[in-house]
Parts: C-alpha cells; structure tokens; sequence
C-alpha cells in the first residue's frame, strides 16, 4: 500500500522536478533516515532535492494539496531529531541550492543558498578580509538553512552573537507555496519583528530558500589563554570575574576532568589530564589591546585559584588549544560506544549546583558524564556515555539527560540553548512552558501554516504529549496542568 | 543604593484586563507617555502601567537584567552605571520619566544602534498580559536559548498592540573604557555613506556615525589601546560631540514643531537620497529629514530598495506614521496580532488598521 502511494506521489512531482531530485528507492531513502540524533529513525515518503525557488514553490503546492507533511532538510547535522522524517511526508532536502548568489563588499554582506555549508561563507570571503562570525561546531558540514533554523551558536557567540544577530534578510517560501521576504539590511523592522520569530524556528513557519548573512572584518590578532583548576567552582568563578571586570572574551570554554582526559587523548593539546578543570579564554582586538587584555585575564585566573596559566606562543599553538575543545564530542565517542549529548542553558551563577547535582545523577544512573561549557553564556554540554547495545541503556540515558535539563530549568534556565528542541526535547518543554505559552506556540504556528504541514510532530509539544509526559513524570510533583480539560 | 521603586501590580492589571475583555471594551496602555506620540493615535480606555516597578534580578557577572516594566529607563541606567554596565542599543528617553515597558514596546535605539544592534538583539525574555487576561512567560534569563518560539523578542517594536508587558529580561554590556569622537569633512551625503561603509570592512571599533551638513563625526569606543591604534589610522580631528543629542533630538537639527521623517535605507544605498539637508546616522541605515516632506512620493522612491519611510512626527493628521504593507504580509501580521489578542482589544490600529 504505501509502496503504491510512495510511487503516484512520486510521478506527479516528477511532472516538475528532475528524475534524480525524486528520491524514492528505499536503499536511497534510506541515507535520511536520521540526523545527529540517529537513536531516532524514521522511513519518507519520499526526498525531494528541488534546485531553484520555483521548485520549492512548486512542491510546496503540491504538498499542500495532497496534505503531505514536509520536512525541510540542510546537511542534517541537527542533535535534536529536528529533520527526523514523517513516515507519510517527505524530506525537502535544501542540499542542491547550495550557490554562494552575491557577494556585497561595501555593504558587508552575502546573499546565499540555505544548503550552502557555513565555513564555505567564511571561506568565499577571507580573501576580502570578511568572515561569518556564527560558528557552530559542526561547521564545516553544516548549513545555513539549517543554522537559521536553529539559531545556531558556537564558541564565538558571546561577543558576535547568535545566527539571529548575523542575518539582515531572508527569503522563506511559506506552507502556501507563495514566497515572503523579510529584509532588515536598513535596520528596521516594518510592523512586527518577524526576524527572531523565523530563526530558531525548526522549519515549522517556512522553507528558507534564501539567506543575506551580515559578514564583519576578521580581527587583526586573537590569542588564547587557558586557565588550569583544581576545582570546577573556581573555573566557573573565574569566569564570573572576568566578565564582571569588562571584558567580553571572543570565547571563553570550560572542559571538566573526563572531557579533559578524553580530549588529550584523542588530539594531543597538551591539556593537563590531571586538572579538576581548565578555561579556554580566547581575546581578540589589535594586537596592544590584546596583549593588554590577555595580562588582566591572566591575573583575574589567578586570582581565582588557577594552578597555572599557559599563553599559546603563536597560532599554530593556539589552533592546538581549540583543536581539543572542538574535538570534544568524537573524542568522548572513542572511549564510549556511543555517547548523548545535553544542550541546557543555565545562570553561570549555578554552576557548581548543578555539576554537582549532576555528579549525583550520574552516580544514581551509573553512567559516567563528561562536561565541556561554553562558560561565558551558560550553555552546557554534558555527554552521557553509554552502550546502545546494552538493553535499556538508551532509555536509562534519556531519562538521565532528562533529569539534567530539569535542573537547568529549576536553578532558572533552559532545556536548549543551541540544539533545539526537535523530537528530543518534547517532553521537558512540558516542563519549562505551562499550558498558555504552548498554546500561544500553535496558535502563532497556524498563522503560518494553518495546515500544520511544516515539520509536524517537533518543537512544540502537543496537549496529548504533555498529558501523556506528566503522567510517566507525575512523582517529580511539577506543574500540574488544571487548565488541561478547556482544550 | 537601589532607589527603584518596588511594586508588583500584576493582579490589578490583569483584573482590569480581563473586565475590558469581558464587557468588549478596548485599551490604549500607557507608561509615562514619553513615547505616545510614535505610532498612529488610538481613541480608547487608558490603562496606567507604569507603577508596575522593580528590579526582579541583576547579577552584573550574569550580564543579564531582569525588571518590571514601569522601571525608569533613567534609574534603570543609573544602577547598570554603578556596575559599569549599560544598555549596548542606547535607547532614547525622550522624557525623564521614560520606562522600560515603553522602551521595549517602542523598540527604537540610538546611534550605538547601527554598530551594536538593537533592543531586540537584547531581550532575552518577557511576561506579559494577553488578550485573554492571560499571563505568559517567554525566553528566560539566560543568553542562550532556544526553546520555543522566540516570542519575547516580538514585543520588540509591537507598540502595546500584543499585550502588556509585565517584565522583561535584557543582556547588558560592559561600558567602554574609552570613547572618542572624530571629525572629518565630506562635501556629499554620499560621499560620506560610501567612507562609512568602506571602514566597516576594516575592524575598528566604531560604535556610532553621523553626517551632517559637510562633517562626518565618527565616534570610537573600546579599549585605550584599541581606540588609539583606530585614532593613529583613521586621522581626522578630535572633537567633543554630545552624541545623546541625536539620541533625545535634541540637537540643532531637530527643529521643535516641524515634521519629522525617518528614512531607514540598507547602510551602503548611494543615489538613493541625496539631500543635502539631510541628517545621516548608523553608518548610513537611518537618515532623518526635518521639515515638510511628501511622504507617498518619498515612499514611491524607495519602494524596492529595501528600506521604510516612517512619518516620525509632526506630520498632517492622516499621513500613514509607517510604511504600508504588502497585502500578504499585512494579513499574517493581523493574524499574529490576533492570536495574542482575538478580541482586539490593545492599542487597536497603532500600527496599521488592524495592528
């Protein structure tokens, strides 16, 4: 039956599209069965790789008609299941309109592609003495339609901002099939702010077809410090103190004793394997306010009980610094069969409350937990490893991360700061948003696509799915839902 | 040391919120009204918002505010001051009783604004009051987070017209150790919009620009050493300039009682519009021009260029405040608008019929 659905949907979006953008043999279908959350799989319909907007539009309509759920696709990097299929929509694979269109010098700006890999901007335009600050660390394979789609961050976030404050226009094609543009190249809005509306919106409001990126002039000199701890507290407190003295560093990271270990062994940075903890500080500027800037924070470390201080010497010692940061996740992968990363966002503040109360978990769990730390803006990384081939262990694991993200919401933070929601973290935005702010979420996702055709099933939790989340979850007490039965 | 005044009316407003509801009444919010006259007039119940005052939570090594929207703007700067800390978007008073609800609610920025993004790169959370009576909490207090739609950064702009803002949480940012202002001369608006934007490909550390009858002012804010390397660069004079004067209009510019329109252009726009009377900020995006200007034609010049005209103030009653909408988009900004608020009954037409 679905055999026979799969090849008429088919034939009629062949009517417009190339063979070859019609994926629909299952040994092909199969390469999309999953993103970089691969615990969670699913079979298309279909995967469609449209090459111009008329394309897009074309199959949008066609969607819409047939009532077909879409889920729109970049270089599927995404941690949080936000490109996972519909077992009856297709995958709209944005991979083949990958062309850099414009290139504005004097405006400082791109206009590109959604498939068009983040580093590759940064790469077009070196030459000119321009680059694309976001850099999330699947940047050499991820998209920028992707990375609008999640708000992507990366290490550079804290002083050049997220990928809200890197875009100044985009070009969606709406669940109508019909295009809307929002330009913001002059700086004002017109009517509402749609802006931060659309990026981070998990392809649930439009299909980005076209992204004008904001480019800045690559610093003249960035040098890293890294800090060595005997205790995470003094790290995290460290830290507190240098943004409390002024100064906002390009990056600041924070690695615990088995991400340390993991990382040392896996790229050879010269992290010191026997620290507590160690602070990655990266400054950039001319070179007199860098090395100005660079004496200070080595005081404030020390001052906030570091061990010792180490300055990379030059920039291949510097690259080798961040090479162990940036390196940290596959280097868990090697000393674990398989490991899940958790994306909560906390105050700094809470640090040691929660790495302690996350130490505690892991022991109740018995799964051992790595933490690596975007430090200056709260967002934490814990990589839970664990055997997928032990039986239960994936459901132990998520329901340990689970618990994770919850402390990051008690102590006043969040269930995301960079990975989104997708089908990941359905059930703790049960948690974080009481039932009025959920539904405010339909009700703004039905004024773009009243269908409900744009990534069904992600982001925002249904009424049923709390329902069903509160009832496994009904011993931690938490938000009870009175206002249930109105619905 | 904390001279802001702390007082919770939360129920109060949502008690007169959900009567207006019920009885299909309609509400125009009200702050301390330095703002009031940006937008189109509205001819409803005044609710009072701004005794809805306090700090909820300041950390300064958080970076993050979080405050009851009647707060002054002024006290609210004062405190960020003793920690050396400010608002990076350099928001205009207008008033000395100016709030920060009108500030969110307005979402206009001063000259920093062009260099270090605007309010709405700052929210990081807000709780309001809906249409329903209802409160909502979205974003949070933390810099990053991507749970849920973005809506608190919707408020950013929506000139009352989604509901009341109770709260809000902004980033803040250490202040400069140094600025300084410069001075060069360009004959041309033109000339000094193509200067402006060649030195953005070059990374000083600009953080606000303007033109004005033949001088280019530029001002530099950073670190000693940074500044100075910019200084031995760039040349130009060392001048005193009051850069808040741009930000309140109160500069010579600004002629009290005469119309005032906003032209806001993508930054590098050559050919565009080269009045000489012009005056230019935010290295080139936001061009003011005072005196009488006819609105449609200016609109019809600048249709497709990616920018806006908005009749600032001062303008013929009837005049469009803002640049009209395509059709499509005007329709889901109404629908946006009606899904906080079905019943209409906040700030109903502020922004446009309907909006």
């Amino acid at each position: 039956m679905p055999d026979s659905r799969r090849q008429k949907l088919a034939a009629r979006f062949r009517e417009f599209l190339p063979a070859e953008s019609v994926v629909d043999q299952p040994t092909s279908l199969a390469a999309y069965e999953c993103d970089g959350l691969s615990a969670y799989r699913e079979t298309p319909l279909l995967v469609l790789l449209p090459e111009t907007v008329a394309q897009v539009q074309q199959i949008m309509r066609l969607c819409d008609e047939q009532g077909l759920p879409v889920v729109s696709r970049g270089a599927g990097t995404s941690l949080s299941g936000g490109a996972l299929p519909h077992p009856e929509g297709v995958v709209l694979s944005l991979a083949k309109m990958n062309r850099i269109l414009k290139v504005d010098t004097l405006s400082r700006l791109a206009v590109v592609e959604p498939g068009v890999r983040n580093l590759a901007i940064s790469e077009a335009v070196k030459s000119l003495g321009l680059y694309y600050a976001p850099d999330p660390s699947s940047q050499i394979a991820c998209s920028i339609g992707g990375n609008v789609a999640e708000n992507a961050g990366g290490v550079h976030c804290l002083k050049y901002g997220l990928t809200l404050h890197n875009i100044l226009a985009l070009k969606l094609v709406g669940a109508n099939g019909e295009i809307f543009e929002i330009d913001q190249r002059s700086l004002q809005a017109e009517g509402y702010d749609l802006m931060p509306l659309l990026v981070g919106s998990e392809g649930m409001l439009g299909i980005v077809v076209e992204v004008t990126v904001k480019l800045l002039p690559i610093p003249r000199c960035a040098r890293v410090v890294m800090g060595i701890f005997d205790s995470v507290e003094k790290a995290g407190d460290s830290v507190a103190a240098i943004i409390a003295g002024g100064i906002i560093p390009a990056g600041i990271e924070m690695m615990d004793n088995p991400a340390i270990r993991a990382a040392e062994d896996f790229v050879h940075a010269g992290y010191p394997i026997e620290a507590e903890a160690i602070l990655i500080c990266e400054l950039d500027g001319t070179e007199e306010e860098v090395v100005a800037q660079i004496e200070r924070v080595e005081t404030v470390l020390k001052q906030g009980g570091a061990s010792e201080t180490r300055l990379a010497r030059d920039e291949a010692e510097r690259l080798l610094f961040w090479s162990g940061r940036k390196a940290a996740f596959p280097a868990v992968g090697r000393i674990s069969p398989d490991y899940y990363c958790i994306d909560g966002t906390i105050p700094r503040k809470s640090l040691a409350a929660v790495l302690a109360g996350i130490r505690e978990l892991s022991q109740e769990y018995d799964l051992p937990v790595a933490n690596v730390f975007h430090a200056g803006d709260g967002n934490l990384h814990p990589l839970i490893l664990y055997d997928a081939n032990n039986e239960g262990e994936l459901e132990k694991t998520e329901e340990l991360g689970s618990k994770i993200l919850q402390l990051c919401i008690a102590c006043g933070g969040t269930i995301t700061g960079e990975h989104g929601v997708g089908v990941e973290k359905l059930g703790e935005m049960c948690i974080q948003f009481g039932a009025a702010e959920r539904d405010q979420f339909h009700l703004i996702r039905e004024c773009f696509d009243p269908h409900r055709l744009l990534n069904p099933g992600k982001a925002i939790p249904t009424l049923a799915r709390c329902a069903e989340f509160d009832a496994m979850h009904v011993h931690h007490g938490k938000l009870p839902h009175p206002d249930i039965e109105r619905f | 040391m904390n001279a802001i005044p702390d007082l919770d009316i939360e129920a109060d407003l949502t008690t007169q919120v959900s009567a207006v509801a019920a009885a299909g009444g309609a509400l125009e919010i009200i702050g301390n009204g330095s703002k009031r006259f940006y937008g189109e007039p509205v001819e409803a119940l005044a609710i009072e918002v701004a005794g809805h005052s306090g700090v909820i939570d300041y950390d300064p090594a958080e970076l993050v505010i979080t405050l009851r929207a009647g707060c002054r703007l002024r006290e609210v700067e004062a405190l960020l001051a003793q920690n050396r800390q400010m608002f990076a978007f350099d928001p205009p008073h207008f008033a000395p009783d100016a709030s920060i609800g009108g500030m969110v609610a307005s979402g206009l920025a001063g000259p920093r604004r062009g260099f270090a993004g605007g309010i709405r790169d700052y929210v990081l959370g807000a709780k309001l009051i809906d249409g329903r009576g209802e409160i909502m909490q979205f974003g949070g207090r933390v810099i990053k987070n991507v749970a849920g739609f973005d809506l608190s950064r919707l408020m950013v702009g929506s000139l009352g017209t989604l509901g009341i803002i109770l709260e809000v949480s902004i980033r803040v940012m250490p202040m400069f150790e140094t600025e300084v202002t410069l001075a060069f001369s360009h004959h041309s608006a033109d000339d000094h919009v193509r200067w402006v934007n060649e030195l953005g490909s070059k990374p000083y550390p600009l953080s606000a620009s303007a033109w004005q009858l033949g001088v280019s002012r530029l001002r530099l804010s950073g670190s000693e050493q940074g500044v100075r390397h910019a200084i031995a660069e760039l040349g130009g004079d060392e001048v005193e300039f009051d850069w808040s004067s741009l930000r309140e209009q109160s500069h010579e510019f600004f002629v009290d009682g005469a119309p005032l329109t906003r032209v806001a252009l993508p930054p590098a726009s050559l050919d565009l519009l080269r009045d000489e009377s012009q005056l230019i900020e935010w290295g080139g995006a936001q061009r003011w021009l005072c005196g009488e200007v006819d609105i449609a034609r200016l609109r019809q010049r600048i249709d497709g260029e990616g920018g806006s005209v908005c009749a600032f103030r001062g303008h013929a009653p009837g005049t469009p405040v803002f640049q009209p909408l395509a059709p499509a988009m005007l329709k889901l900004q109404r629908n946006i608008k009606s899904s906080f608020d079905p019943a209409g009954i906040f700030n109903v037409g502020r922004i446009y019929q309907g909006l």
